[in-house]
């Protein structure tokens, strides 16, 4: 059988090469920042004229054209997601200035949809 | 018949029933560098001590032709034995029948032998490698699921549960595990997700393998779910022993005493193993090393979140857990997976009577967009619940930064440590050096000759003033300014006049914490 040592003999090391620096405050810190911290997104300002995918799926249908004047509420596309129709409105009102997808286009969550000017 | 006849005939029986699957499946299981069931009871319980109950329930399948079928034991194997002299009771799902999968009477052995360790307050082990529900056997294995997830619920802070993920455990079945307490995985050999690869492929897309969406290194260092992860089956095995040495067997017991050592004081110099710099990073596990008996500490979740440093060791021979932030990882701070770590140990080892001891070094909360967006308000506040419900003796270390709310949460005074200690090193204040200066003395600063100047001579003025452990000792929330060659000493003193503790939170059906 295998030798299994469970516990550590020696001291823990730093490991002076991986140390970068944290500001918290006005403070900053000798430390090592895990790949979660370092993979973090960057936060976006929510832009209700782009419109996004909420959920991944398929595109099934476009009601309305580029060019097209669309007020809050108005059906913009078909998204079919977990068995489901859905429709996706406009939350703001402009003029349709893109159609990003084709359809029967598998899009994956966050993709951009429609963009409304 | 003779006795000679109906013996062999149980024999005969019995034989049949322990092969499981038959030699090919045994074949196949091996193949994948798995242990059988039974092999894996065996190899985790202490010799000849495994007892096995119910070899000869068969599954309740009438319907797809499944009356026609034999399955030994319906797939899993139940029984009791011993760890180390410690009673268990343990089940091993058995791949090789039918994939493991969970039918009616299988679902029905888990829950009669979790019944039993109910009853006989002793801790239960659920070995996991299993396909997911028996499809054959319709609502009655999703039936069988929900009485097991009742069991865990049941069982929780009452007995210890333990889980080990030795092969598949998909869908619901990820459940019962979630639940209990500690769960073990294995490189290349645990499996866990609740769609699969190909479910996600279908309706999503998106392309993941097995390994990659769910494996062992997965739970373990991103998803947190697990809380060992072991190289080998042997190695897990050693782990889950090594763990049932620190644990009680119930919630009225404390875990079993062991010979008293010191720690190994050559390696483990306090003085020279960390920085007083505030800023410089150190391992806070030489700490505890230097604390703790023998130099021995047994860390829970290495690998996730690990700007908190969570895990067991003994003081004097009795079991303590112990909570450390870690200025080698993200300073120390504490954020949304840090407190969820640190909460669910602490309530752990509230619930089964085992003394806190905890070593503050922190600049606070992680200040971020994507903290605040996750939630690091409510999950934060898990920590502070967590310790100021916690009623076994606490005692705390403060050895260097501990400012602003990181100071409250980390087993302060105010959240009823028992006793606080602080280095010389200390600083207790309610933010880092130059953030206070900066706003205490703005109107100096900007309006100075020379700003910058000014600003330094402030923050050394602050510093000199409030950046020491005198300020908070002057209000008593400090109980002793020590030194840090005396931790041990005073740490040990503290557990032992704590050992008849007797505080009770107010009498209420259960509190609400913030998950």
């Amino acid at each position: 059988m295998e030798d299994i040592n469970l516990y550590r003999e020696e001291l823990h090391p730093v490991p002076e090469k991986k140390l970068e620096s944290l500001q918290v405050g006005d403070d900053s810190y000798d430390t090592i920042l895990t790949e979660k911290y370092k993979k973090r997104k960057p936060y976006e300002p929510v832009n209700l004229k782009i419109v996004k995918a909420a959920i991944p799926g398929v595109m099934r249908k476009a009601y309305v054209a580029v060019g097209a004047k669309v007020k809050p509420g108005d059906k913009l596309v078909i998204l079919e997601a977990m068995k489901m129709k859905n429709d996706i409105l406009a939350v703001e009102g402009g003029i349709v200035e893109e159609i990003c997808f084709k359809i029967g286009e598998r899009v994956a969550k966050d993709e951009i949809l429609v963009k409304i000017r | 018949m003779s006795l000679k006849t109906k013996t062999s005939d149980l024999k005969k029986r019995m034989q049949e029933a322990v092969q499981g699957g038959g030699s090919q499946a045994i074949e196949k299981q091996k193949a994948g560098g798995k242990l059988t069931a039974r092999e894996r009871i065996l190899s985790l319980l202490d010799k000849e001590s495994f007892h096995e109950y119910d070899l000869f329930v068969e599954h309740a399948g009438r319907d797809f032709e499944m009356d026609k079928k034999y399955l030994p034991g319906d797939g899993v194997i139940t029984g009791t034995g011993t760890i180390q002299g410690h009673p268990v009771c343990i089940y091993a799902q058995d791949f090789t029948v039918a994939g493991g999968s969970l039918g009616y009477m299988h679902a029905k052995k888990i829950a009669k032998i979790m019944d039993h360790a109910m009853k006989l307050k002793v801790p239960i082990i659920g070995i996991n490698d299993s396909g997911g529900a028996r499809i054959q056997e319709g609502v009655n294995s999703l039936a069988g699921y929900g009485e097991i997830f009742f069991r865990n619920t049941q069982a929780s802070g009452y007995i210890p549960q333990i889980s080990v993920i030795l092969g598949p455990c998909a869908g619901g079945a990820v459940y019962s595990p979630a639940l209990t307490d500690f769960v073990f995985v294995v490189d290349k050999i645990s499996k866990m997700f609740i769609t699969g690869p190909e479910v996600i492929k279908t309706v999503i897309g998106e392309e993941i393998s097995m390994e990659d969406l769910g494996g062992a290194k997965v739970h373990a260092s991103i998803t947190g779910n697990a809380h060992f992860y072991a190289e080998s089956e042997q190695m897990c095995f050693e782990q889950i022993k090594e763990l049932v040495s620190y644990i009680p067997w119930n919630n009225t017991k404390t875990a079993d005493p062991y010979p008293p050592k010191n720690p190994r004081s050559r390696t483990y110099k306090i003085n020279e193993i960390f920085p007083t710099n505030p800023k410089q990073p150190y391992d806070v596990r030489n700490i505890i090393m230097a604390i703790c008996d023998d130099s021995k500490f047994f860390e829970v979740q290495e690998r996730w979140a690990a700007n908190i440093v969570i895990g067991f060791a003994r003081m004097n021979g009795q079991t303590v857990g112990f909570v450390a932030n870690q200025p080698l990882v993200l300073a120390g701070v504490l954020d949304v997976d840090s407190s969820d770590k640190a909460a669910r140990f602490i309530r752990f080892c509230d619930a089964f009577n085992i003394p806190l001891v905890t070593l503050v070094d922190l600049p606070g909360y992680l200040p971020g967009i994507d903290q605040e967006h996750a939630g690091v308000i409510r999950h934060g506040a898990k920590v502070l619940y967590a310790y100021s419900e916690a009623t076994v003796p606490k005692a705390t270390v403060i050895l260097r930064k501990a400012y602003g709310g990181g100071y409250i949460a980390m087993c302060s005074n105010h959240l009823r440590a028992d006793f606080v200690f602080a280095w010389p090193t200390a600083e207790i204040a309610v933010m880092g050096p130059e953030g206070a200066a900066n706003i205490i003395f703005r109107k100096e600063i900007t309006t100075a000759e020379n700003p910058e100047e000014m600003r330094k001579l402030k923050i050394k003025e602050y510093k000199d003033k409030f950046a020491n452990p005198y300020v908070a000792a002057a209000y008593g929330y400090v109980d002793a300014v020590i030194e840090p060659a005396d931790t041990r000493k005073f740490v040990l003193h503290a557990l032992e006049i704590s050992k008849n503790k007797d505080v009770k939170n107010p009498v209420k059906k259960h509190g609400i914490p913030p998950f």
